[in-house]
């Protein structure tokens, strides 16, 4: 261990040299202050202080002592609890950072390993600087601050789909192979303790519920732990999903187990009806946890529901219902992190199709923010702790302990999945099983809750925590970094990088109805047929309550499809506007390749391009420019309290609209070039057309706006085509078609689509003027659409329910 | 549930079991499910389908029928369609959703992916011209929302319009304008699905149902 530590010490520190004096100068301060355990969050003790301060005040006043007044004073006591916090924090995020400018070190080891060295050293320095370790891994400050934004993080994005179909499977190895490894753990323990007939030690002491309470803590996989390795490895996601949704259920098994053991470890024996109440028990805490979340869920949903004026406050009530929710079920010992997990997954569909856009992404990042900084700091606390403990170490019971926990871990995944593959389609291989059992790892909570133990009914509590560090270290340091080499080794499948396509959720949803179908023609209930019924419920009653407006109507295909449009806008505005055109939009292949062509109406060959002189052009160019900064700077008004007021903020509106006009454009110009004559087939969606339409109506119905988002664009050709084109009123262009796409504009389109066709007929049938003059009337009209029509356009704006997003956009996030 | 009289049962159970790969047990069950949907006789026809009660909701409906008398689902593959199936097509056609065996080559699961996905694509591909063309797709997709009553058309053809612009992409990379994208041929297919397990997806489980369950 020490040579690593010396390894990575001068890495990290050498990697740059602000960083490195940012390092010293936290290591110095830690070194420095007088450590007050802040984990005992102490803030009676600073309000005393406070009083007794305003006392000497007061007294100094009496006795008119008059000082000249401190112009600098210190006190560092003062300040000294959030100040230890923020170092604390500040150092977790430096280190974080550190890491990943050393290259090829985050490749070999894994981030976890090196917090717990990192803490290990912060330990040893405050410990050699003669200082108090604080008690920094208390249990309060783990579960109270620490667990909950990591398991919130993992139940607002679980993977719902993976996890249903999993469920069976992964309820079989969280309750019964938690179970198992409790008890088998927890009864060899106290036979090796028993049998050891040369044993000095006070091992014999030993009585077996104690024994079996150390089994049920070390049995459980912990969540963090599996986290931090398991999104490193990039395994498939069924494996993922198993292991980390066994380490998320089977606390309801470690909660019972723990309480169940420690409270008749007093007494020392156990009766049958004992094991009864146990059982009820177990069910009690599991259904009740998953219920409070589930109740807290559907409260988060309902309100989100309500806050489309006061779209800034949205992330909070995600963030305190699911706090709530964690809380209260602590209050009455249910699993809380069930109830986490519940409250996250519950409030996730309907929660994200009722906030913004940005609301939602402000969720993620927070939620990643906290997760990792609640992880890292875990990890270094865990080192810390180790330094500080006081340590009880017994050979005998650290071994045992060890090699217990992977046989009873083996057995338990091999004999488990021998029976599960009886039920289950998609059969666990081999290698499948091994890497299950080899992902079982240990973590914080289970020291956590060692740490929990009283000491007076547990007279070797510092021997179970010395063995519990060491089995966690072994999971951690052992197995998470040979997991990964293993893994290529074996050549486990990964994870599939591409995105989510289209194609497949058409083919995902068709399949769903295939399999309902085929199963309802067997006349056989299965899976699907529950599924499906569930969902038409779900659609029928939950969605209306629980969603806003219009969207609690919508189909699923179309929600993603929405989701894709969106995304596909968000990666042309991070393309910088229309400039990468070509791969921001799937590729070069455009909508004309794939429209059936219908015999052309004849086409005149001498159809005339509009041209424009230069001069002429600049002059409208420039008018059109000036109007545009009017509009904008009348816009321009700021409101704390509304994010979603002008959209121009963000300058997203703009740009989508800048995406159409430029796909528009593509396609007018390559239609015009080759003389094709393409029907008059919407040319993008209504939501995009909505969404243009929003845009156009900020700008006060200026029917400038669009030309000049052509003009801005770097397309060279939007020069001389658009403003010959559109918007100069004396030019006549004789088509012979009237579908003709030169003549697709796109709010005709909308109007079309929208309103029946009156208006329009006659201007289609009329041979085409250019739109200009009209414009500002057509404006009018669309402006004048009804609320409906302005809350889908709002929402097109603000929401896009990010989920298609997910997948890529976790990457950067996370380690 | 005649576990034991279909082990020994009729000989014609033994060439299905050869054909389609289900247990006795499992044609046994098949056999029972078509006795009770076609009211004991021999045949099923569309109507038994359209009797079925739980089928109603379904969007697809239509298309899940149809391939139950498409001749292309048969082993081997025919062309046209039936009228009325026999307990045997019946099976053939439920065998395309028997779930992959544990002990499987690499080229098996191959064959059994692609045979899987023949089976999706039979479905779309409605005049048996070997492509998906633009209106077949498009029909699919509308089938699909057609449950949703305030879906407009336009809705569904923009959605399969996107879908089809993405396969081209796919498929095609570079496409020059006037170049046309016929439709999705199988090769396409299979590559389009290239990442959609659907040999792990595409499975009913035979062995549990209960065939005396009433859906009507």
């Amino acid at each position: 261990m020490s040579p690593r530590r010396g390894f990575r010490h001068p890495g990290s520190f050498g990697s740059s040299l602000p960083e490195r004096g940012l390092l010293l100068l936290v290591l110095i301060v830690l070194l420095q202050g007088s450590l007050l355990p802040f984990g005992a969050a102490s803030s009676p003790d600073v309000g005393h202080r406070d009083e007794a301060d305003v006392h000497a005040e007061a007294e100094e006043k009496h006795n008119f002592t008059k000082k000249p007044f401190p112009v600098l004073s210190f006190e560092y006591k003062h300040i000294q609890v959030p100040f230890e916090i923020s170092l604390w924090v500040l150092l977790a995020s430096l280190m974080k950072l550190g890491f990943h400018l050393i290259p090829r070190l985050p490749g070999i080891v894994p981030e976890s390993c090196l917090l717990i060295l990192v803490g290990l050293l912060v330990g040893g320095l405050i410990k050699l600087a003669g200082q108090k370790v604080p008690p920094v891994l208390d249990s309060n400050l783990f579960f109270f601050c620490l667990l909950p934004p990591i398991i919130l993080d993992a139940g607002y994005f679980l993977p719902i789909r993976p996890f249903m179909e999993n469920l069976g499977t992964i309820l079989m190895f969280a309750v019964v192979g938690t179970l198992w490894n409790a008890f088998f753990i927890g009864g060899l323990l106290y036979a090796v303790c028993q049998i050891q007939p040369n044993n000095p030690s006070d091992l014999h002491s030993l009585e077996l519920l104690p024994c079996l309470l150390f089994g049920s803590i070390i049995s459980a996989v912990d969540p963090v732990a599996v986290l931090a390795v398991f999104e490193e490895i990039h395994i498939n996601e069924l494996l993922h999903i198993l292991v980390f949704g066994e380490s998320l259920l089977n606390d309801a098994v470690t909660v019972v187990l723990y309480h169940l053991f420690e409270e008749y470890s007093g007494v020392g024996s156990v009766t049958v009806i004992d094991g009864v109440l146990g059982v009820i028990s177990f069910f009690v805490v599991a259904l009740g946890g998953v219920l409070v979340g589930a109740i807290y869920g559907i409260l988060a949903a309902f309100t989100s529901r309500f806050t489309s004026h006061t779209r800034v406050i949205e992330p909070l009530f995600v963030f305190v219902y699911s706090y709530m929710a964690y809380l209260s079920a602590e209050m009455f010992h249910l699993s809380g992190i069930m109830a986490l997990i519940a409250c996250g997954a519950v409030m996730r569909p309907y929660v994200e199709a009722n906030i913004s856009h940005k609301s939602h992404t402000t969720i993620k990042y927070f939620l990643k923010m906290w997760s990792s900084v609640s992880e890292t700091l875990i990890f270094i606390f865990l080192g810390v702790a180790t330094v500080d403990g006081q340590h009880n170490w017994n050979w005998t019971f650290v071994t045992v302990t060890v090699v217990l926990c992977l046989v009873a871990r083996v057995i338990g995944v091999v004999g488990l999945t021998y029976v599960i593959n009886k039920f289950r389609i998609v059969k666990l291989t081999t290698k499948d099983q091994f890497i299950v059992a080899y992902g079982g790892l240990r973590g914080a909570i289970a020291f956590s809750l060692g740490f929990l133990l009283d000491k007076r009914h547990f007279p070797l509590r510092n021997m179970f925590l010395t063995a519990i560090i060491i089995v966690i270290f072994f999971t951690v340091f052992v197995q998470g970094m040979t997991i990964k080499p293993l893994v290529d080794l074996l050549a486990v499948k990964k994870k599939q990088e591409a995105k989510r396509s289209i194609n497949e959720e058409i083919h995902t949803q068709f399949l769903d109805h295939l399999l309902t179908g085929i199963e309802d023609i067997c006349g056989h209930y299965g899976h699907h047929h529950w599924k499906d019924k569930l969902n038409r419920f779900n659609k029928k009653y939950v969605k209306k309550c629980l969603i806003a407006g219009e969207r609690s109507k919508e189909p699923q295909l179309i929600a993603f499809y929405h989701k894709l449009e969106m995304k596909h806008a968000i990666e042309l505005v991070e393309s910088g506007g229309g400039a990468k055109l070509s791969s921001a939009i799937p590729s070069t292949v455009s909508m004309q390749n794939i429209q059936p062509k219908k015999p052309a109406p004849a086409k005149p060959e001498d159809r005339v391009l509009p041209k424009l002189s230069k001069s002429r052009e600049e002059e409208i160019r420039k008018i059109l420019r000036s109007n545009l900064q009017k509009t904008r700077q009348r816009l321009r008004s700021y409101n704390r309290h509304t994010l979603l007021a002008d959209p121009y903020e963000d300058n997203f509106g703009e740009f989508l609209l800048k995406k159409q006009k430029m796909m528009a454009l593509d396609k007018k110009i390559q239609d015009m070039n080759n003389y094709l004559t393409v029907p008059a087939a919407p040319p993008d969606s209504p939501t995009l057309c909505r969404a243009r339409l929003a845009s156009g109506r900020e700008t006060d119905f200026n029917p400038t706006r669009q030309q000049k988002a052509d003009t801005v664009g770097p397309d060279p050709q939007a020069y001389s085509m658009k403003p010959a084109l559109d918007s100069v009123p004396t030019i006549q262009v004789d088509l012979a078609s009237p579908q003709s796409p030169d003549s697709v504009n796109i709010l005709d389109e909308f109007q079309r689509s929208e309103q029946a066709a009156a208006a329009e007929e006659g201007e289609d049938d009329g041979g085409l003027m250019m739109k200009a003059p009209t414009r500002p009337h057509e404006r009018c009209n669309a402006g004048e659409m009804d609320a409906g029509t302005r809350e889908k356009l709002s929402r097109c704006l603000s929401d896009p329910g990010p989920h298609a997003e997910d997948e890529d956009e976790d990457e950067p996030f996370l380690p | 549930m005649g576990i034991w009289q279909s082990l020994s049962g009729p000989p014609e159970y033994r060439q299905l079991a050869e054909k389609t790969g289900f247990t006795y047990e499992q044609i046994g069950v098949l056999h029972n499910r078509f006795k009770h949907l076609s009211h004991n006789e021999d045949t099923l026809r569309r109507e038994h389908f359209y009797a079925i009660h739980d089928l109603a909701w379904n969007p697809i409906r239509a298309q899940i029928i149809e391939a139950f008398f498409d001749r292309r689902n048969l082993i081997p593959p025919e062309e046209g369609s039936l009228e009325e199936i026999h307990l045997e097509e019946f099976v053939v056609v439920m065998s395309h959703f028997k779930p992959p065996s544990l002990s499987m080559t690499d080229e098996e699961r191959d064959s059994v992916r692609r045979e899987k996905l023949r089976f999706l694509f039979n479905m779309h591909d409605s005049d048996n011209d070997g492509t998906i063309t633009l209106a077949e797709y498009r029909h699919v997709v509308e089938e699909l929302l057609s449950r949703s009553v305030h879906i407009s058309k336009e809705m569904a053809v923009s959605i399969a319009d996107a879908a089809m612009l993405e396969v081209a992409g796919i498929t095609m990379g570079h496409m020059e304008p006037d170049e046309f994208y016929e439709g999705i041929t199988f090769e396409h297919f299979l590559k389009l699905l290239n990442s959609f397990e659907i040999e792990a997806k595409m499975n009913v489980r035979f062995l549990n149902m209960n065939p005396s369950t009433v859906c009507y």
